[in-house]
C-alpha cells in the first residue's frame, strides 16, 4: 500500500515546481532588485541563492520525506 | 604563464587519469556506480566550459543573468520524480536509448521521425561542442601565453577534438547493446564532476578570501563603482529572463547527453530521487562565486570602465595575474573537465542517434538482404565514424562561426535549439492526443523557425550571406527579417527566437492533434507511455501476425546480437536450450525479439527488421468494421442462446415442479393404501376372531352369542363406512359433486342441529345458536354441505364436556360458519395436520374412520372456501369454514 505522501508526492511536487516559477519569476525578483546590501552583500544576490537554497531544501523535504 | 608543453603534457596526463578511471569504472565499477550520489554527479554533466569559464563572462557584464541558466534546471529537479522518472520506467520497459528513440517508439515506430529529431539534435549541438573546444583551446592558450591569434585556437581545439574523439569511442562504443551500462564512462564523468567543483570552489574561495578580504570588502570595494553597482540590480528583461529559465528547464530534461546520463544510464530508478536535490545543490554551489569572480576580475582588469581581457577569461587571469600558476593549472583542469564531460557524452549520445536512426535506415534493407554479415559489429563501427565526423564538424563550425562569439551565446542557440523537442517529450509523455504527424510538422516547423532566426543571423554577421539582410529582409522583404520577423523588434535574440518557434511549435503539434485524432494504434501506443504507471499496460497483445518459423527470428537476431547472445536468449524465452527451429515464432517473441533488437539499433530500425521476417498484424477501417460487425453478430447469437437457456432452465423448472409433484401424490398414495389397508384389518380382524368362536363353539350361551354377533355386527357396520368414505373421498377429490341449487344456509344449520337434539338430550350438552339473521342465500350442493356440518357437530359433541355453539357469520364475500367446542382442543401443531387423511392426534381416542375432516375438506375447497381449525373461547376446538357468496366456483 501507497501511504498517502506517496501518492500525493507527483502533485505536491507539481506545486513546489509552481512555486518556484514565481520565486524566481520576475515580479518578485524585480521587488528585490535595489541598490541595498545585506551584510554588505547586494540584496539580489542574497534573495535569489536564499530562495534557491529554501528551494532545494523542500525538494529533498519531498522527495526523501 | 606556464610552459605550453608543460600543459599539454598535464592535460594528457589527466585524460590518462580519466582512461584509468573509466576502465576501472567498466571492470569493477558495478557497485560504485549503483549509487545514488554518483547518478547525481554524472548529471553534473550539464556543467559546461558554458558555466565554468561563461558565467563569469556573463556576469561580468550582466550581473546575475547567468543564473536562469541554473534556476532552470532547479525547477526541472523539482519534477524530475514525475518527468524523469516516467521517462526512466518507459525507456528500461522498452529498451529505449536516446530521445529520437524515445519519441520514435512514442510515435508509430516512425524512422522519419527519428531521423528528424536527430537532425535536430546534432544540428543544434554543433555550436554547444565547438564552444568547448574553443573553451579548451583559450584556456590552454591563455596559460601558455602563446599568441592569441585565430590560427593557434584552431591548432588547439583541433588537438583537444582528436583527444576527445578518441577518448569516446574508446568509453562510448564498447557495446553492441547500447542498454548495457557505461559505467566507466559514467564513472569518469562523475569524476570530473568533482574535479570542476572543486576547482571552481578553489579558485572562488581564494580570490574572496586571499585576493580580497571577504565578501564585504570585494562587494563593498565594487560597489563603489557605478558601473558595477549597476550589476547587483536586473540588467535583463523580463522576457529574456523568463525564456532563458525555460530554455535551461527543456535542456536539462531533453538535452542527448542529459538524456543519456539521466535515463540511458541510470541503475534503479530510485536514484531519481537523490539526484533530485544533490543536483541543483551542485548548481548552487558552483554559482556561488560566479559573481565575486567576476567582479573581482573588473575590478582588477578594468581601465576606464572597460575590461581589457576577455571576461570568460577572468577565472584563469586573475590567478596568473597574482602569479599563482598552480592555481590557474587547477582552473586549467577544471574547465578541461567541465569541456571533456560534456564533449564524451554527448558525443556518445549523439552517435548512438546518427547510427541508428540517419545511417542504419539506409543500410538495413539491403543488408538484411543479404545474409551472413555481422551487423552488430558494423553498427559499432558506424557510431565510431559517426564520433568522428560529429567532432570533426564541432571543429567546422568553430572554425567558420564560433571564433568571435561568446560562449554563452553560443551555449543558448544549442539550447533553443533542443527546446523545439520540449513540447513533443512533454506531449509524447503526457498528452495522449498527440498524433504522429502532428509531432512530425511541430519538429519540422519549430526547427524551421529556430534555424531562420538564430543561425541564419550568424552566417549573415559572419559575412558568409548578404549582412543587409538583416536591415532589409531577404530580396528586400521586410518582414522576414531574421531578427524582426514579421517586425517584432526590441527583442533579446534568443526571446524573440522562441517566441516564434514555439507558436509555430506547440501550435502545429496542439492544432494537427486535434484535427485528426490518434489511429487506434496510435492510441494504444499512447497508453502505453502516458499510463506507464497505470495498471495493465504490459498485457497489450504484440501486433505480429505468427507464420515465421523460429528459425528466421533467430537468424535476425544472431547477425545483431552474436550466435551465442541469441541463443542464451531464445533459450531464456523458452526455458530450455533444446528448441525446434522450424516451429512458428508466437507473437510474443517476435515482439519480444523486436524489444532485444531495439536496445541496439533503437526502435523505428528493429521493427523495420522484423518486418522483414514477420508480417505485422495491421488493422484496416475495414478489416475493423468487418470485426466489429463479426463481434456484434457473436453478440446477438450469444443473447438468442442465453435466452433459450433461459427458457430451457424455465422449463426444466417446471418439469422438476411437476415431478416433484407426482411423487408426493404417489407417496401420498402409498401412504393411503397403507392406511386404509391398516384401518381394513382391524375390523375384519375383529369380526374373523368374533365368527370362529362362535363356529367353534356351537353350545355358547345364548347372551354371549349375541353379544358377539353384535359386535361382529358394529365392525361391520364400520367397515362399511370406511369403504363409503373412501369412495366418497375419491368422488370429492375428483371433483364429483352433485348439482348446485341456491339454499338458505339458515335452514340447513338449523335441520342439521335438529338431526343432533337426540344426542344433546341425553348427553346434556348445551348448544347454544348463533347465526346471523341476514344470512344470503349461496349455491351449493347442499347434501355434501350437510355433510360437513353434520361431521363438524358430531365431533363436537363426541369430544366437548357440556357446551357446542354453532355460528354462522356474513363477510363481504364470504359466510363463515364455525362450530366451536370445550373439549380437549387441537394442539397447534395439528393445525395443519389435522385435516390429512387417517391423521390420528395424540388426543384422539380411535373411533371415527380418520376420513371425516379430510372430506370436509375436500367439499370445502370444491366449493371455493376455505376451512381451518382454532382454540375456541372456552379452550376447546373451533371448527370453522368459509363460503363464497357468489358462485361457489369449483377451482
Amino acid at each position: 500500500m501507497t501511504s498517502p505522501h506517496d501518492r500525493l508526492r507527483p502533485v505536491r511536487l507539481l506545486a513546489l515546481f509552481l512555486f518556484g516559477l514565481v520565486l524566481f519569476g520576475f515580479p518578485l525578483l524585480g521587488l528585490f532588485s535595489r541598490p541595498t546590501t545585506v551584510f554588505g552583500l547586494p540584496l539580489l544576490y542574497v534573495y535569489i541563492f536564499g530562495a534557491w537554497a529554501l528551494f532545494i531544501a523542500l525538494i529533498a523535504w519531498l522527495v526523501e520525506g | 604563464m606556464l610552459d605550453g608543453w608543460t600543459l599539454a603534457i598535464v592535460a594528457l596526463l589527466y585524460v590518462g587519469i580519466l582512461f584509468v578511471i573509466a576502465w576501472f569504472g567498466d571492470r569493477h565499477g558495478r557497485r560504485w556506480v549503483a549509487n545514488p550520489w554518483v547518478y547525481a554527479l554524472s548529471l553534473a554533466v550539464y556543467c559546461t566550459a558554458w558555466t565554468f569559464y561563461g558565467s563569469v563572462g556573463r556576469a561580468a557584464v550582466d550581473g546575475i543573468g547567468f543564473l536562469p541558466i541554473y534556476l532552470g534546471p532547479t525547477l526541472a529537479a523539482a519534477v524530475s520524480w514525475v518527468v524523469v522518472r516516467k521517462m526512466v520506467r518507459i525507456s528500461k520497459r522498452d529498451r529505449i536509448t536516446s530521445i529520437a528513440d524515445f519519441l520514435s517508439a512514442r510515435f508509430g515506430k516512425s524512422r522519419r521521425l527519428s531521423a528528424l529529431v536527430t537532425t535536430v539534435a546534432v544540428v543544434g549541438t554543433l555550436p554547444y561542442l565547438a564552444l568547448q573546444l574553443k573553451a579548451v583551446a583559450t584556456s590552454y592558450l591563455v596559460l601558455a601565453g602563446g599568441a592569441d591569434d585565430g590560427a593557434a585556437l584552431i591548432r588547439a581545439s583541433a588537438l583537444a577534438a582528436v583527444v576527445l574523439a578518441v577518448f569516446a569511442i574508446l568509453f562510448g562504443t564498447r557495446h553492441v547493446d547500447l542498454t548495457e551500462p557505461h559505467r566507466g564512462l559514467v564513472l569518469a564523468v562523475a569524476f570530473e564532476s568533482v574535479v570542476k567543483l572543486v576547482a571552481f570552489a578553489t579558485v572562488g574561495l581564494w580570490v574572496v578570501f586571499v585576493l580580497h578580504d571577504g565578501p564585504g570588502a570585494l562587494f563593498g570595494r565594487a560597489l563603489e563603482r557605478v558601473e558595477l553597482a549597476a550589476l547587483t540590480e536586473l540588467q535583463i528583461d523580463w522576457s529574456t529572463w523568463t525564456w532563458m529559465v525555460l530554455l535551461a528547464w527543456s535542456a536539462v530534461l531533453f538535452l542527448p547527453r542529459q538524456f543519456q546520463m539521466a535515463v540511458v544510464e541510470i541503475v534503479e530508478e530510485n536514484h531519481v530521487r537523490r539526484a533530485a536535490w544533490v543536483f541543483p545543490l551542485y548548481l548552487l554551489a558552483i554559482n556561488l562565486f560566479v559573481l565575486p569572480i567576476a567582479f573581482a576580475g573588473r575590478l582588477a582588469f578594468d581601465v576606464g570602465g572597460v575590461p581589457t581581457v576577455p571576461p570568460d577569461n577572468f577565472v584563469l587571469e586573475l590567478p596568473l595575474a597574482a602569479g599563482q600558476s598552480g592555481l590557474a593549472l587547477l582552473v586549467f583542469l577544471g574547465g578541461l573537465s567541465a569541456a571533456t564531460s560534456m564533449v564524451i557524452v554527448e558525443c556518445v549520445a549523439l552517435s548512438t542517434m546518427v547510427a541508428n536512426d540517419l545511417v542504419l535506415p539506409w543500410l538495413l534493407r539491403p543488408a538484411l538482404a543479404r545474409s551472413g554479415r555481422d551487423l552488430g559489429r558494423r553498427l559499432v563501427h558506424i557510431r565510431r565514424w559517426a564520433i568522428v565526423v560529429i567532432v570533426a564538424l564541432a571543429q567546422l563550425y568553430l572554425m567558420t562561426l564560433g571564433a568571435e562569439a561568446t560562449l554563452v551565446s553560443i551555449g543558448l542557440v544549442s539550447f533553443a535549439a533542443i527546446a523545439q523537442l520540449a513540447p513533443a517529450m512533454l506531449a509524447g509523455l503526457f498528452w495522449p492526443g498527440a498524433t504522429r504527424r502532428a509531432v512530425s510538422l511541430a519538429l519540422l516547423g519549430g526547427a524551421t523557425v529556430w534555424a531562420y532566426t538564430l543561425p541564419l543571423p550568424t552566417l549573415m554577421h559572419g559575412g558568409y550571406l548578404p549582412a543587409a539582410w538583416l536591415e532589409t529582409g531577404p530580396l528586400g522583404i521586410g518582414w522576414l527579417r531574421p531578427e524582426a520577423l514579421f517586425g517584432l523588434e526590441g527583442l533579446d535574440p534568443i526571446a524573440h527566437a522562441m517566441i516564434w518557434s514555439m507558436l509555430v511549435n506547440v501550435g502545429l503539434l496542439v492544432g494537427v492533434s486535434v484535427i485528426r485524432a490518434p489511429s487506434s494504434r496510435e492510441a494504444r501506443q499512447a497508453k502505453r507511455f502516458v499510463d506507464v504507471f497505470g495498471p495493465s499496460t504490459t498485457d497489450e497483445p504484440p501486433a505480429w501476425r505468427t507464420a515465421t518459423p523460429l528459425r528466421a527470428v533467430r537468424t535476425l537476431l544472431a547477425r545483431f546480437l552474436g550466435r551465442e547472445r541469441t541463443d542464451r536468449v531464445i533459450a531464456d524465452y523458452y526455458g530450455r536450450t533444446v528448441v525446434d527451429d522450424s516451429a512458428i515464432a508466437d507473437a510474443v517473441l517476435i515482439d519480444y525479439a523486436e524489444r532485444l533488437l531495439a536496445g541496439t539499433t533503437g526502435a523505428a530500425s528493429a521493427h523495420v527488421a522484423l518486418r522483414s521476417v514477420a508480417e505485422e498484424h495491421h488493422l484496416d477501417r475495414d478489416e475493423v468494421l468487418e470485426l466489429l460487425d463479426e463481434s456484434a453478430r457473436t453478440l446477438a447469437t450469444s443473447r438468442e442462446l442465453a435466452e433459450k437457456s433461459r427458457q430451457l432452465e424455465h422449463t426444466t423448472a417446471e418439469l422438476r415442479n411437476a415431478n416433484e409433484q407426482l411423487r408426493e401424490l404417489d407417496r401420498m398414495k402409498d401412504d393411503f393404501l397403507a392406511t386404509m389397508t391398516h384401518e381394513l384389518r382391524t375390523p375384519l380382524t375383529s369380526i374373523r376372531a368374533f365368527t370362529e368362536i362362535l363356529y367353534d363353539q356351537p353350545d355358547l350361551a345364548t347372551d354371549r352369542r349375541r353379544a358377539f354377533l353384535g359386535i361382529v355386527l358394529k365392525e361391520n357396520e364400520r367397515l362399511t363406512r370406511l369403504v363409503d368414505q373412501a369412495l366418497d373421498l375419491a368422488k370429492i377429490e375428483h371433483d364429483e359433486l352433485g348439482t348446485r341449487s341456491r339454499e338458505d344456509p339458515t335452514q340447513l344449520l338449523d335441520e342439521a342441529l335438529a338431526s343432533f337434539s337426540a344426542i344433546t338430550e341425553r348427553r346434556e350438552i348445551a348448544i347454544e345458536r348463533r347465526i346471523a339473521t341476514d344470512l344470503p342465500a349461496i349455491e351449493i350442493d347442499r347434501d355434501r354441505i350437510m355433510q360437513v356440518v353434520v361431521n363438524l357437530l358430531a365431533n363436537a359433541t363426541t369430544f366437548c364436556k357440556e357446551w357446542v355453539r354453532i355460528e354462522a357469520t356474513v363477510h363481504p364475500n364470504t359466510i363463515e360458519i364455525a362450530v366451536a367446542d370445550d373439549g380437549p382442543g387441537v394442539p397447534v401443531a395439528d393445525h395443519d395436520t389435522v385435516f390429512d387423511k387417517f391423521h390420528q392426534s395424540e388426543t384422539s381416542t380411535g373411533h371415527g374412520s380418520g376420513l371425516g375432516l379430510a372430506i370436509c375438506r375436500g367439499i370445502v375447497h370444491r366449493h371455493g372456501g376455505r376451512i381451518w381449525v382454532e382454540p375456541s373461547d372456552r379452550g376447546g376446538a373451533r371448527f370453522a369454514f368459509s363460503l363464497p357468496i357468489q358462485s361457489g366456483a369449483a377451482s
